[in-house]
């Protein structure tokens, strides 16, 4: 081997700016908590088939005075967060403020009611793998919401006070992916859940 | 010569160094987030764990080496037996293969570092956490004895009370958020961070190999996450998910444990076998055939493997139907894997091979591996697995994919890229002698055991009686053992020398093709002043001398020597690598360490069933992770 100079050039950028790092950091958390979910309902229904009455007899199903509604709530909560995520990319900074707030709201009413539907139950998780099942399920997808609210609030702390105005946002872009991840996770838990025991 | 070296009139080399390192002590052990350094360090941690697991199993050894012996007790045998599969499954294979890709990755892509520097860190002091937290159970006398798979109910409160199986349990969430981590900042890192040129159909076949790997744990890992997760709801707050009596199932934690415990084998092999494909086709002299080939064969791979959990199960009452569609999938798999071989073959033919020790570790891997991979088709056929199944020879089978098949290419990467990581020369002659030891030692160990397990030896015994016509070949499996794990120690003592002795190693000591071998050894901090350009698959090969950018567009800069300079490297578009805009390099920072010692406080919490302190763990974390958040704009800029 000789030694050689090495050649320059010079690198064009390229024409179209595409998603942030932290944003494909997040799509990846996304898949891999979403199997943790699939894997949780696939068990579900496995214990389910299993067993000869789900639940077992004697318990009460599930209740849709209020899941039903607020279900809706949770999945209407992402169309402010779409509407936030417009106005930060056209860098109005109130509109994405008031449409993160308008979610938070409507995640948080979502976390009270699930509160108040697991309060009126009249069994716990220690009484039967049905009961194990529905508490884990519902309860871990609770917590989801809850890191969401979280990031809800901690982005909207950023944006109030003025560190989103230079057009660098992805924190905010990833609370908000993971923001619609929560909704989607319950199109899947709800009807498995809530609804697909009543039609037996 | 210093290929790293872009024309010396853009930026002085000194300032450089000072711009880059970490504070001096401990508290730049603690902050950094240098990919280099983290990779070298999740090595030598691995390798830490290796040898413990290496001293149990030759332990065990010894208690099996004749009938009737009382070296160990059955308890005690259990305890060993429990670790060293965990151990090596866990604590070693999977986090050295990380740590390879941490060092290797990014400079084979031409980046400065990771996509997530910091997650990166935060990625290493969890799992040297959760491997503290999984061995302190030793000092209390209470190490997991459940096996390395904690089948349920063997391991529920009712048969396992104490904290054996909680360290077990929880110890296997807790590294799963280290090796999930990881995965996801591999997959960003190599999809976004590659320097311009280096398109998908460019990329060396070992950074392939890891994306592979990292989409494999990213759908694998939950699974065994949730098992032992699970299993920790019963045990700890008494949830009936593994009770029979209460409609739960000890048949879903094996569905559950396998369906991440058969793509582990591949998430582990695949990783392998890119190295393997790296360093043949150096030592052959020429590029590697079928490059295409291979790579559809890791991704194909890394897809059958989700398909062929069951024949775990085979033992287990299910359906026959069920049980055919999952023997034929393992069959198929057979496929890909023997594609990868006749490309290694057909390198080796039309090349010309040079036997160096990294080059004799790959050879003795292709030994083993097909040794391995025929066992492999035997014990997916039904009606074999069933004569076989619980037997040592699913035990020699098992070491021949998971040790011979992964630690062998390991060792040879540890020759191959240990003088681009230390900057120091491996002796050549020890290194043969190593392997030769450690390559016959293996055979004399784990073949014989084939014999064994036809003969009717279970597995997971602690002893057994005398004629049965076990007790010879016992003894020789024994001593092929010893023989191993010296072969092992001469490595080490190998590079413990190197290290000491100081005797420097060329750029690129092997004239080899990737970009690695571009910069200095060791490599500076940020890697390349001015990043490489890439015009094929061989960059070192293609063209001599290498190309380097000097100029970039308004706000990609990085990609030249200001990149150097600024602490930032380019963000790629995923096809053609134009650069998109920079990505700012975050300075050392106390957030990873902080979080993960935030985890660390909660499964103690967990552990010994105190409230507080897993409450006070929880609140380390969301303060640690609000912090983290806070400067993510800043930082990444």
């Amino acid at each position: 081997m000789t030694a050689v100079a090495p050649v320059a050039v010079p690198i064009a950028p390229a024409v179209h700016r595409g998603r942030s790092v932290t944003w494909w950091g997040m799509l990846m958390v996304i898949a891999t908590e979403g199997t943790i979910f699939l894997c949780l309902l696939a068990s579900w229904y496995f214990l389910w088939a299993a067993s000869k009455e789900w639940p077992p007899a004697g318990v009460e199903l599930p209740d849709l005075k209020l899941a039903l509604p607020f279900s809706f709530v949770l999945w209407g909560s992402s169309i402010p967060v779409v509407i936030a995520e417009h106005a930060l990319r056209t860098n109005r900074i109130g509109t994405f403020r008031v449409g993160m707030a308008v979610a938070f709201v409507m995640g948080a009413a979502f976390l009270v009611s699930t509160a108040i539907d697991f309060n009126a139950l009249h069994y716990g998780w220690r009484d039967h793998a049905y009961g194990s099942a529905f508490y884990t399920i519902v309860g871990l997808h609770a917590i989801h919401v809850l890191v969401g609210l979280v990031m809800n609030a901690v982005v909207q702390v950023k944006a109030a006070l003025g560190r989103y105005d230079r057009g660098h946002h992805r924190s905010a872009e990833a609370a908000a992916l993971y923001w619609h991840f929560v909704d989607g996770v319950w199109v899947f838990v709800f009807p498995s859940l809530f609804l697909a025991v009543h039609f037996q | 010569m210093t290929l790293a070296t872009p024309p010396e009139e853009v930026v002085p080399l000194e300032p450089l160094e000072e711009l880059w390192h970490d504070p001096p002590g401990l508290v730049g052990f603690l902050t950094t987030v240098d990919h280099k350094r983290l990779g070298v360090r999740y090595i030598y941690t691995s390798f830490a764990f290796f040898f413990a697991s290496g001293l149990m199993a030759l332990a065990m050894r010894g208690q099996l080496s004749e009938a009737r012996a009382d070296l160990l007790g059955p308890g005690t045998y259990n305890e060993l037996m429990t670790m060293h599969g965990t151990t090596m499954i866990f604590l070693f294979n999977t986090p050295v293969l990380a740590g390879f890709g941490n060092y290797f990755v990014p400079l084979q892509i031409g980046a400065r570092d990771m996509a997530f520097p910091r997650l990166n860190a935060f990625s290493w002091w969890v799992f040297l956490f959760a491997g503290i937290f999984m061995y302190s159970s030793f000092l209390i006398g209470k190490p997991p004895d459940g096996g390395w798979f904690g089948y349920t109910p063997l391991t529920s409160s009712t048969f396992s009370p104490g904290l054996n199986i909680d360290f077990w349990g929880l110890g296997i969430v807790f590294v799963g958020i280290s090796t999930t981590v990881g995965a996801i900042n591999f997959i960003v890192t190599i999809f976004k961070l590659r320097t311009p040129g280096m398109s998908l159909n460019r990329m060396p076949i070992y950074v392939w190999s890891m994306l592979v790997f990292s989409f494999m744990v990213l759908f694998a890992v939950p699974a065994v996450s949730l098992a032992a997760g699970l299993l920790e709801l019963d045990r700890l707050f008494g949830t009936a998910w593994f009770v029979p009596a209460l409609g739960g199932s000890v048949l879903l934690y094996q569905h559950l444990f396998w369906f991440w415990g058969h793509p582990e084998v591949y998430i582990l092999f695949i990783p392998a076998t890119g190295m393997v494909s790296m360093i043949i086709p150096v030592f052959s002299r020429r590029p590697l055939v079928g490059y295409l080939w291979i790579v559809a064969a890791l991704a194909g791979i890394g897809f059958l493997s989700f398909g062929v959990w069951v024949h775990h199960m085979f033992a287990t009452g299910i359906p026959p139907l069920a049980m055919s569609v999952f023997a034929a999938a393992s069959l198929v798999i057979a496929i890909p894997s023997g594609v990868q071989f006749f490309a290694w073959i057909a390198t080796m033919w039309q090349g010309t091979v040079r036997l160096a020790t990294p080059m004799l570790f790959c050879l003795g891997f292709l030994f083993i591996f097909l040794a391995g991979g025929i066992t492999g088709v035997m014990v997916a056929v039904m009606p074999f697995d069933w004569q076989v199944t619980d037997s040592y020879f699913v035990v020699a089978h098992f070491h021949y994919v998971l040790n011979g098949a992964v630690v062998f290419p390991i060792f040879g990467a540890m020759y191959f890229w240990g003088p681009k990581m230390t900057g120091r020369a491996l002796s050549e002659r020890l290194g043969k002698i190593s392997f030769w030891v450690m390559f016959i030692g293996f055979n004399v160990a784990f073949m014989p055991m084939h014999i064994l397990g036809l003969l009717g030896m279970p597995r997971r015994i602690y002893t057994y009686d005398r004629g049965l016509g076990w007790d010879g070949i016992n003894l020789l499996v024994s001593v092929g053992s010893v023989a191993f794990a010296t072969g092992a120690g001469l490595t080490l003592l190998n590079w413990i020398r190197a290290v000491r002795r100081k005797e420097p190693v060329p750029d690129d000591p092997w004239d080899a093709d990737s970009l690695e071998w571009a910069t200095t050894s060791p490599p500076p901090e940020y890697n390349f002043a001015a990043l490489p350009v890439v015009e094929g698959r061989h960059p070192l090969w293609d063209r001599r001398p290498l190309r380097y950018a000097t100029a970039g567009g308004p706000g990609t800069e990085g990609v030249t020597a200001v990149g150097a300079v600024e602490r930032r490297t380019p963000v790629t578009e995923g096809f053609d690598t134009r650069p998109e805009e920079d990505l700012r390099i975050p300075r050392e920072s106390w957030v990873p360490v902080a979080t993960a010692l935030g985890i660390a406080v909660l499964f103690v919490g967990l552990l010994v069933n105190a409230e507080i302190m897993a409450v006070v763990g929880v609140v380390g974390i969301v303060v640690a992770a609000g912090v983290w958040a806070w400067r993510t704009e800043e930082d990444l800029r």
